[in-house]
């Protein structure tokens, strides 16, 4: 309760100073002041919200009197993208090379779940499972399904490996590389609980370390176990957090992986320590030409696929991933954006319904909720609670979806198309220019107007 | 009366071997035996059966082995490298000697019998599986163990039951020490029922008077109870 102060010292009153401090601004303030009344570090969801060198820092030389532009209605641009060529038997054939992330059911809704796979089927790539299993409604609805293999093992099962078109054993995850998933009682629902085969409503802590196997010579092994089990059917991709990426990515190789997913430090999560999300990894920027580096360096440029992730979202972004040398992005923030995060309605029933209320109960606003690991999403996403979950209908969810994936192909190809080439994999770390130094380090382009690379040159 | 199949590792490779045990074998139907000859320590034999057949592996063999089996009784004749039968999910795996470190790990259902020792971490994130241990654990056992039971005739290392959930473990020998929210609870009519029925089911004696029960203290569920719901 706020009780009114004596004010003694308001006789002193004269001119307001305020200058705030840079150390210790309001922000500080806030995050300290909830540090002393809790004494509990701060939970939320979504990835990095400090400024980071982004894909926003580079830009395209497209096509002028040196290079001659395709016409953009006319002339065709592929974007199908093949992943998985290494030792499956059956790789993943996709139209487009943007895929859907690993998100779990228990931090998404089974509407939701079934929304992505329906999208994406209808754009013809990929969704991906997450900490908790697979769930009847996505596997229904997607025509490709990444099955995760996680350190937790809730819910894995060899029925629905067999049934999966492709494996991701996931090492780490950008949010927060080296921690395990993190699921708060609120959401542990009854179907959750019993998915991963653990009480209802406990604060589910998954470990960080998978139980079978530690170093990368056991990864080794336990690849080939997966493939075993599969009959070489399917491929396997490695998934790690940006940190260490040449080294990882390397390590992944050796291990024998057919796709090596990076999820730089701007990817989401549906719950895990501020701390953590905020101060540790490396922006994707950063991270995507170490990892094109170290493939390139294991000689297997082409042969082992690269999937980027982590603030992935718009066409821009991924025509830049692909120009840097990534073969796919996934996105999972944007996705769910897509679905409404953060907006301040929900469609029901053909009508936009204000949830301004909703978010104030959570003590934030559309624009700046990142409350996730409430389960009380005020668009019915990120919830398991069956009121706030009917606010996303799968079909109208699926429709926005599909539209979000349609614009960024467009995006895609019409930059593709301006910088000359008639595939999206074409696209090359010469087409780009940087517009600040980090940038340029960072991506290892030129400053724009130079022929500067910060480190190389 | 079984009818018996041999495999040679030495002429054929593990791809094969597994090829044959997933495809080839079911479909003769039931009541078939596959003898695995000179496994000489390979890795990820017998991987993803999913049939009622019995294997026996005539030596020692490496990691993953009979890793998520289903149906399938699989019998190693020597010792066993890492993570032996993880994620079983039904079917039962018998190792007549010693197995390395994480045996049945994250294990969903079916019987796992080390008839000697096993290394640390045995039962790690088990999720409904039984496992009986002749011999003694290494440090970390059932850690994180979620659903199941360990039997451990002999004794037990540092940090047994390290962040239980609900699984149950009973040792017959000496306890190095618990983990953090382990706790050691009384035997009950049904903890000696439980454990004599596995003891036999394993092949060992039913004698269940020196067991501990090994449970949660279930302080690790909720994260800090007065913080409400407020993280
Ligand atoms: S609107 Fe929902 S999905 Fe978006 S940040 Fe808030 S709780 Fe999470």
């Amino acid at each position: 309760m706020l009780m009114q102060g004596t004010g003694i010292n308001s006789i002193m009153a004269g001119h307001l100073r305020k200058e705030e401090s840079f150390s210790f601004n309001r922000q500080v303030l806030d995050y300290i002041h909830h540090a002393a009344e809790h004494g509990l570090y701060e939970i939320r969801g979504l990835g990095a919200k400090r400024a980071l060198p982004t894909f926003d820092d580079l830009v395209f030389l497209t096509a002028s009197a040196s290079r001659y532009p395709l016409e953009g209605y006319r002339e065709k641009c592929i974007s199908k993208t093949v992943l998985g060529t290494r030792y499956a038997k059956r790789p993943i054939e996709l139209e487009i090379p943007i895929t859907i992330a690993g998100m779990s059911f228990g931090a998404l809704s089974a509407n939701v779940k079934e929304a992505l796979g329906r999208a994406a089927s209808a754009m013809g790539t990929s969704t991906t499972t997450g900490d908790g299993g697979m769930t009847r409604e996505e596997r229904q609805s997607s025509r490709t399904l990444v099955y995760q293999c996680l350190p937790s093992r809730y819910g894995f099962n060899p029925e629905d490996l067999r049934q999966a078109d492709a494996i991701e054993l996931v090492i780490g995850q950008g949010a927060k590389p080296g921690g395990g998933g993190m699921l708060l009682g609120q959401k542990v629902s009854a179907r959750v609980a019993g998915m991963r085969t653990l009480p209802e409503g406990i604060d589910q802590r998954s470990a960080c370390r998978h139980p079978d196997w530690t170093g990368p010579d056991d990864l080794t092994i336990k690849l080939l176990e997966l493939r075993e089990i599969t009959d070489w059917q399917v491929p396997i991709y490695v998934k790690m957090g940006a940190t260490r990426v040449r080294e990882d990515v390397k390590l992944a190789v050796k291990a024998g992986a057919d796709v090596v997913v990076i999820d730089g430090m701007q990817g989401g999560t549906a719950a895990t320590q501020q701390t953590f999300i905020e101060h540790s990894g490396i922006p994707t920027l950063a991270a995507l030409p170490l990892a094109v580096e170290a493939l390139d360096e294991m000689n297997v440029l082409g042969e082992v696929q690269l999937i980027i992730s982590g603030g992935i979202r718009s066409g821009a972004d991924v025509a830049k991933a692909l120009a840097l040398g990534a073969d796919a992005v996934a996105i999972g923030q944007g996705v769910l954006m897509a679905l409404g995060c953060n907006s301040d309605t929900y469609h029901q029933a053909g009508e936009n319904i204000d949830a301004t209320a909703d978010y104030t109960a959570l003590q934030t606003a559309a624009g700046f909720c990142h409350h996730c690991h409430t389960g009380r999403c005020p668009v019915g996403i990120t919830t398991q609670i069956p009121q706030l979950e009917t606010r996303l209908e799968p079909e109208w969810g699926a429709r926005r979806l599909k539209n979000y994936l349609q614009v960024l192909t467009m995006e895609l190809t019409t930059l593709a198309r301006a910088c000359g080439k008639s595939n999206v994999h074409h696209l090359e770390r010469e087409d780009l220019v940087a517009l600040t130094i980090e940038a340029a380090a960072m991506a290892k382009v030129p400053l724009a107007g130079t022929n500067w690379i910060p480190g190389k040159s | 009366m079984d009818r018996l199949i041999q495999l040679d590792l030495a002429g054929l490779t593990v791809r094969e071997l597994n090829q044959f045990l997933h495809q080839e074998l079911p479909s003769r139907g039931a009541g078939w035996h596959v003898d695995v000859l000179n496994p000489n320590g390979m890795h990820n034999l017998a991987v993803g059966l999913n049939a009622s057949v019995d294997v026996d592996i005539r030596g020692h063999a490496g990691y993953f082995i009979a890793g998520m089996n289903q149906q399938a009784r699989v019998t190693v004749h020597g010792n066993v490298g890492w993570s032996v039968a993880e994620n079983i999910m039904s079917g039962s795996v018998r190792v007549k000697g010693c197995a390395s470190e994480c045996a049945a790990a994250s294990g969903h259902g079916g019987l796992v019998v080390i008839e000697q020792d096993a290394s640390s971490r045995c039962g790690i994130s088990m999720k409904g599986c039984d496992i009986v241990v002749g011999g003694s654990v290494g440090h970390l056992s059932a850690f994180m163990a979620q659903a199941g039971t360990l039997v451990v005739r002999g004794n037990a290392g540092p940090g047994l039951g390290d962040s239980l959930y609900e699984a149950v473990i009973y040792v017959g020998g000496e306890i190095h020490s618990l983990g953090a929210d382990a706790r050691e609870e009384p035997m009950q009519m049904e903890d000696h029922a439980r454990v004599a029925e596995l003891l036999t089911r394993a092949g060992f004696p039913a004698e269940t008077g020196r067991f501990k029960r090994i449970a949660s203290a279930r302080s690790l569920y909720h994260w800090h109870a007065d913080a409400g719901d407020r993280y």
